[in-house]
């Protein structure tokens, strides 16, 4: 059983998550469009690659490396039974967000978030709940562009976050950030599809292990 | 009551938002919504017609947010409720399959009409084969029933004394013969009327109406319908006003004295 879980960790990509994309897939999606200059956040400027015409373009190169550690640690939360919540406040991408957890077999909230969710759970409830153990921010903003509660909250009660953060977003609690776009449809099927896959691959490759251990 | 497992993960995968029930709803509806809009652009893409939808408009009426309440075990918000509604009137304005249509018919429950029309009583006769209809009228306090026979003279007797003995004044004998010179019938119709309550005007107003009432059976629909426009047919609904305390009347306040 122990070796079951420690044995991931001694590999730094177990899952091969980075086999599931390539630069290309990123800029056919155009997850390097970023906002305009005048919406630029201030601690986005280490990720951004230029700015073409008023536009940032983000920089696509260490959007790569973010997302596969993002990915390789989503992955291994799954693998260990975590409990993943997807947060998105885009109207257009609700449906898609809340169908992409329904498959995985994790959860979503696409909808206004209620002040003591994560911070005021043990009432809001009852007592023996269990928090999310993963938060995915496809969208870190909220609908008045400021920076979603979840994001304060999850540090608040030891949560770590994966979140997109667009030129507009503020990267600093979270953990794990991965400069994107966050607004264009084809970015946001390319993350659904993309943490899809890895959840799935972490959860099969559980079941197999444990498969494995029983026949011996 | 418990929503999750041994493991501790939660059975529905909406759990974290608070109102499972409810926003499930919402995704399904909306769900519906675009396969809808998926199947109207199949339609336009085969260049066949927009398919119009046959639902009874005035029949049904959306559940209200008691009864969603129930159906969804949650408390829910007067805008969460209006959110609801306006997404299903969305998805009724789209071509539907039968799928859709069972869905939706869930949400909606069947108002009985009320068909309240006024069935016009068809002519009575008497022994001598002469046509007449009965009916009551009222105003104030005031009630009268009134009898029209046909092939008549123009005589009106009221409580068995003739109109002139009963009303002297000329204001009330002209309200009893308005209908007549309303309809062109003068002197074509005799009438039998008892009056009870009510002061002078109050009971020239009930015979009024009551003889209205009755003339609707001799009368073709067209002629009944000017005589509602001229407000024959209808009954006047002002009555007495009461007495307030702290005043001298229904609306006269006691004398003000500035000091």
């Amino acid at each position: 059983d122990d070796k079951l879980l420690t044995e991931p960790l001694s590999h730094p990509d177990f899952f091969n998550v980075k086999e599931l994309f390539s630069l290309k897939d990123l800029f056919d999606a155009r997850v390097h469009l970023g906002h305009k200059k005048g919406c630029r956040h201030r601690f986005m400027e280490p990720y951004i690659f230029g700015c073409r015409l008023d536009q940032d373009i983000i920089d696509l190169d260490q959007t790569m490396q973010h997302l596969q550690l993002a990915l390789n640690f989503t992955a291994h939360v799954a693998y260990r039974k975590g409990i993943i919540l997807f947060i998105s406040r885009k109207r257009q991408f609700c449906h898609l967000i809340e169908t992409m957890a329904r498959e995985c077999g994790e959860y979503a909230h696409t909808r206004y978030w209620q002040g003591g969710l994560l911070t005021n759970a043990h009432i809001q409830f009852g007592s023996g709940v269990r928090l999310p153990d993963l938060i995915v921010f496809l969208s870190s903003l909220n609908n008045v562009f400021e920076s979603h509660v979840a994001i304060r909250d999850a540090a608040k009660m030891n949560i770590p976050t994966v979140g997109v953060v667009d030129t507009n977003c503020n990267p600093c609690l979270i953990t794990y950030p991965i400069p994107g776009n966050d607004d264009s449809p084809s970015a946001m099927e390319l993350y659904c599809k993309l943490f899809r896959m890895t959840i799935i691959r972490a959860k099969d490759k559980r079941r197999q292990s444990e498969v494995f251990d029983e026949l011996r | 009551e418990i929503q999750w497992g041994e493991d501790g993960r939660p059975f529905h995968f909406l759990f974290y938002t608070g109102k499972q029930s409810y926003y499930s709803l919402m995704h399904e509806t909306y769900e519906k919504l675009l396969n809808a809009q998926k199947y109207q652009d199949q339609l336009i893409a085969q260049d066949l017609p927009p398919q119009k939808n046959k639902r009874n408009l005035a029949g049904s009426r959306w559940l209200t947010k008691i009864e969603l309440e129930e159906m969804l075990l949650e408390k829910l918000t007067d805008n969460d409720y209006s959110r609801f509604i306006l997404l299903l009137e969305k998805l009724m304005t789209l071509p539907c399959g039968d799928m859709e249509e069972k869905y939706v018919q869930k949400f909606s429950k069947e108002v009985p009409v009320q068909l309240q029309k006024v069935v016009i009583e068809p002519l009575k006769y008497d022994e001598r084969g002469v046509a007449f209809s009965t009916a009551e009228g009222g105003r104030k306090t005031a009630r009268a029933t009134a009898v029209v026979y046909d092939n008549g003279t123009g005589k009106i007797t009221v409580n068995g004394i003739d109109i002139l003995h009963y009303f002297p004044v000329l204001q009330d004998r002209e309200q009893l013969l308005f209908p007549f010179q309303f309809l062109d019938r003068v002197g074509k119709h005799d009438m039998v009327c008892t009056v009870s309550g009510g002061g002078r005007s109050a009971q020239a107003g009930a015979i009024r109406l009551a003889s209205a009432k009755a003339l609707r059976s001799f009368v073709t629909e067209k002629e009944v319908e000017f005589m509602r426009q001229a407000g024959l047919l209808t009954p006047d609904p002002r009555v007495k006003e009461r007495k307030k305390p702290g005043q001298e009347g229904a609306r006269r306040k006691f004398t003000w004295k500035k000091r």
